[in-house]
């Protein structure tokens, strides 16, 4: 059923953006923006868990307030879906204006669902000034969330790619692919695991797998159909009977998150861990959770990427303060900060060819950090598949291996 | 009188109100989406389609099934180690060092708790540090399922460790009121050992008293998330985690599903405790005869060590547990096997004043006033129901029970729109009258027994001398009361410190206290946060529990039979 609501609300989104009027406050007229924003309060729900990107965060609210006067607060969420189930509560109890998200960390599936029920305020974010540097044809994800088009209703503020990370002293040479992860597993039972589907990082090991297992990944980029699920997915299945019994607890049970995964490998329980964050190994070497030793690396033929974003709610009370912040995070002075290890090691969604010589050289005197991958290490990011099989590879996953016995 | 009784009349009716009121709110807006109908997802007419795609969910029937199994199976647990640790200590000087050290335990929060745990038992934790590398061997933490274990015993041994503080704390406030002394006196004076006397003559006049809290603890056991996310299975997960896994679904349509399992939720807890009822039954039966057979069980020297060892059993792990997340939250560089941090560090500390400080503050605010709200309602309801003849009724307690038995997830969906439709969200005001509808039913179940046993004749002799209804109630029955008053206030501290969701929910985000704090950063799962937000957490409801042990016992110094224990 779920399926069938998902694929109905997609085609009735394709329709909807066509329809959408141009938003109030009008993002084209900045100064009619800066204005209203001006001694506003933004209420911006992130995910909490991390306290540098909660420091990175409180810096950025520190300059919009310095200079454009408009007050940021940060609403720690422990799941990004605690912001949207407000929205919904909102919009079931007939709240339509002076709604209490002003802003959403946001990406994927999440985004998908609102932008299927009309829930966010838009299109703002091409308008704005700041989105002359965005890297459009460089980074194409900054414009499509899991093949879903933003249509500028979100803004993308950070880049995000699948990285692995290991201690280089026990792992010398580390499996550079899904096939040679498996061979290593078999040899090294007990000594690796990924977070349980549907966690977010746990699902983009399965499409990453899939997507290597899989003669043609391509066909991952359209919504699923019943008839080429089940022999695209046949592979990834066979796959993983022969790697769940050699899992960290023999698969009986799996980490809850990225955090918790690094918590495995700090513990030496596992020796391969992943993240979606590239600078994740080095900021915990920073922080002592992890010996200096550890490394990032990264599979043959690329790993999954996508692109962090702010979106606006339909309802909110202060758009224009949450569009003023929203532009401050694209801007190159944030971007740069942002890109810094020290600060965050998030990698930028600018284009460097578009940025003043000034502003470049923000960013080339970075220093990226020992276990920090550079972008060109890093290589192409594979792009995310339609959220469709997302969902129905979380729900086999559930089937076959998350409900034991 | 009539003039006061009058104006006292309408109290417990407005309590009732402000408590049943918005739960059942709650309660429509958790069983109508059940059956399809949430206007603002789409959902406009009534189908079972819900119900349909829950029993189609893989592993439903396991996840229930540990839902029951681990639910009741703590709560029994926990019921035996109290039972065992009273009748080994009670009367004796042990009972005041297992109170000092287990009431303090009742203020830690449930997710802290959990966390100290398993980080003691799993296989790279600090009982595994210690014996490692010698004697076992171990350089790398051995692949072994210590927690998440698919049987949930983990799960149920944290849940144990967590409520015999709780049903400990319930019965010793109680104790005085069930004439424990003087009946443990008489039945050692007829040779009876003293696990007998208690069993025989003291446990049948206190478990009428503590029956709510014991049902509070098996809905409790059975639907709490926390715990269960951190040391539950998770192939499959308990229901009460899966649905609320559907609820953060991106997909809201999973939302009719979440809101049918937590409706088959409810049922599961109504049936728990309606078997459990049962069992009282089957039990008082048996009991009886077995009372009446006379038997003195003067041997009873090995019940009474198990007894004690069960207190030490309860007590050790979780403030071990602590002290790792103390130690945690003091850490540099701490890796397997090193028993303690080869550097420690005041860096998480540091970084994490600011923000301690202020919602700390912001905690205490709300838990003051809605403790002093509460108070005053329940108190002026019991007052009013000694002054009009009326005891409470049964319709009227069962809805007491609703805060305590409907998933909170689930019902807080529906008290979230009320709240956003009565402009109440995100004000400090607000979330005060949400933590009142979770605070007024623990400070009202643990106060109603205690009350209703408080001997009749100190009042009548007190209006025999002349004193007016409000004197009697403000120098006779408070003053006796002073132990289970402050005893009630200082659990409702406690779960107004701890509650997450409504805090979240109905404070918009803009309220933020230590939980929600706490919280948001145990997601990241660092454990130098989660020792330091811990520690703070469990610090602020301590010093209420500290005050509600130490302020009877200091007036009453010179008041030998207003003691605890003799």
């Amino acid at each position: 059923m779920n399926t069938i609501l998902t694929s109905a609300a997609l085609i009735c989104l394709t329709t909807a953006s066509a329809a959408m009027a141009q938003p109030v406050p009008d993002p084209t007229d900045w100064d009619g923006v800066l204005a209203e924003a001006g001694g506003q309060q933004v209420f911006f729900h992130a995910w909490g868990g991390d306290p540098r990107r909660n420091d990175y965060i409180a810096w950025a609210a520190e300059q919009v307030q310095d200079r454009y006067g408009v007050t940021v607060n940060h609403v720690k969420l422990s799941d990004t879906a605690e912001a949207v189930s407000r929205v919904v509560a909102e919009k079931g109890a007939g709240r339509d204006s002076g709604g209490s998200v002003d802003l959403i960390w946001i990406n994927g599936a999440n985004f998908a669902s609102m932008k299927a029920q009309d829930l966010l305020f838009g299109p703002w974010a091409e308008q704005v000034p700041n989105w002359q540097y965005v890297d459009v044809t460089g980074k194409p994800t900054v414009q499509t969330d899991f093949t879903v088009p933003t249509d500028g209703l979100e803004a993308p503020w950070g880049m995000a790619q699948v990285v692995f990370y290991s201690d280089a002293e026990r792992l010398p040479d580390p499996p550079a692919s899904i096939p040679a992860l498996g061979e290593w597993v078999t040899a090294n039972p007990g000594r690796f695991s990924y977070p349980q589907p549907p966690d977010f990082l746990g699902v983009t090991f399965l499409k990453q797998a899939v997507s290597a297992l899989i003669p043609d990944p391509s066909i991952l980029q359209h919504p699923v159909s019943d008839a080429d699920y089940d022999a695209v997915m046949e592979p990834l299945w066979t796959w993983l009977d022969t790697l769940t019994p050699n899992l960290w607890r023999s698969g009986r049970a799996y980490p809850a998150n990225t955090s918790h995964l690094r918590q495995l490998l700090a513990d030496g329980e596992i020796e391969i861990a992943f993240s979606f964050n590239q600078s994740e190994a080095s900021a915990a070497i920073a922080n002592g959770e992890l010996p200096d030793t550890v490394r990032s690396w990264v599979l043959e033929g690329g790993t999954i990427g996508n692109a962090n974003f702010v979106a606006i709610p339909y309802n909110a009370s202060a758009a224009a303060g949450a569009m003023v912040f929203a532009n401050f995070l694209m801007s190159p002075e944030a971007q740069a900060h942002a890109q810094d290890p020290a600060v965050l090691g998030n990698f930028t969604v600018l284009d460097m060819a578009a940025l003043s010589p000034e502003d470049r050289a923000l960013f080339d005197a970075l220093d990226l950090g020992t276990a920090t991958l550079t972008p060109d290490q890093l290589g192409d990011a594979l792009p995310e598949p339609h959220p469709s099989w997302m969902e129905r590879l979380s729900l086999d996953w559930t089937r076959r291996y998350g409900v034991g016995q | 009188m009539s003039a006061t009784s009058s104006r006292l009349r309408w109290i417990p009716r407005l309590t009732l109100a402000l408590l049943a009121g918005p739960v059942l709110a709650g309660v429509a807006g958790t069983v109508l989406p059940g059956l399809g109908w949430l206007p603002a997802l789409g959902g406009h007419r009534l189908s079972l389609e819900p119900w349909r795609d829950l029993i189609a969910t893989p592993g439903l029937l396991r996840s229930a099934a540990l839902s029951i199994s681990t639910g009741c199976g703590a709560t029994l647990l926990a019921f035996a180690t109290v039972l065992a640790i009273l009748c080994a200590c009670d009367g004796t000087r042990a009972l005041g060092l297992v109170r000092r050290l287990l009431s303090p335990l009742l203020a830690v929060p449930h997710a802290a708790a959990a966390f100290g745990l398993a980080f003691l038992v799993s296989p790279s934790g600090w009982i595994a540090r210690l014996i490692s590398p010698w004697p076992t061997g171990w350089e790398r933490p051995p692949d072994l399922l210590t927690v998440n274990d698919p049987w949930g015993l983990a799960l149920t041994t944290g849940l144990v460790l967590k409520e015999v503080p709780f049903l400990l704390l319930m019965t010793l406030a109680a104790l005085p009121q069930a004439d424990a002394a003087r009946s443990r006196t008489v039945a050692l004076t007829l040779g009876y050992g003293r696990t007998a006397a208690w069993i025989k003559c003291i446990l049948p006049r206190v478990y009428p008293q503590i029956r709510l809290p014991l049902y509070a603890v098996l809905a409790f056991s059975m639907s709490n998330v926390e715990v269960a996310m951190i040391l539950g299975p998770n192939t499959p997960a308990t229901l009460a985690v899966r649905l609320t896994g559907w609820m953060r679904d991106p997909d809201l349509t999973n939302w009719f599903r979440a809101a049918a399992g937590a409706t088959l939720q409810l049922a599961l807890v109504l049936s728990a405790i309606g078997i459990w009822r049962l069992g009282e039954k089957l039990a008082a039966r048996l009991g009886r005869s077995w009372i009446f057979a006379g038997g003195r069980g003067r041997s009873d020297l090995p019940l009474r060590l198990i007894g004690f060892g069960l207190a030490g059993l309860a007590t050790v792990p979780i403030i071990t547990g602590l002290a790792g997340l103390a130690a945690w939250s003091l850490a540099g560089t701490w890796r397997f096997p090193d028993a303690l941090p080869t550097a420690w560090s005041l860096n998480t500390w540091m970084r994490a004043a600011p923000d301690l400080a202020a919602a700390f503050a912001e905690s205490l605010k709300i838990a003051a006033a809605s403790v002093a709200l509460a108070l005053a309602l329940v108190l002026a309801s019991l007052e009013s129901g000694d002054r009009n003849r009326e005891r409470a009724t049964g319709a009227a307690m069962h809805l007491l029970y609703l805060p305590l038995i409907v998933p909170q997830v689930a019902f807080l969906f529906g008290l979230q729109i009320a709240g956003i439709l009565l402009r109440l969200e995100g004000t400090l005001a607000g979330v005060t009258a949400a933590h009142l509808i979770f605070v007024l039913p623990y400070i009202y179940l643990s106060l109603v027994d205690p009350w209703a046993s408080l001997d009749p004749r100190y009042a009548t002799a007190a209006a025999s001398l002349g004193a007016s209804t409000n004197r009697i109630f403000w120098t006779v029955k408070l003053p006796l009361l002073l132990t289970p008053v402050l005893t009630a206030a200082a659990v409702g501290f406690a779960v107004s410190i701890g509650l997450y969701l409504p805090t979240l929910l109905i404070g918009g985000g803009r309220v933020s206290t230590l939980t929600t704090e706490a919280v948001a950063l145990a997601a990241g799962g660092d454990r130098r946060l989660i020792g330091t937000w811990g520690l703070l957490q469990m610090l602020a409801p301590f010093v209420g529990f500290a005050l509600a042990l130490a302020l009877p016992a200091l007036t009453w110094r010179n008041r030998r039979g207003m003691q605890v224990h003799p």
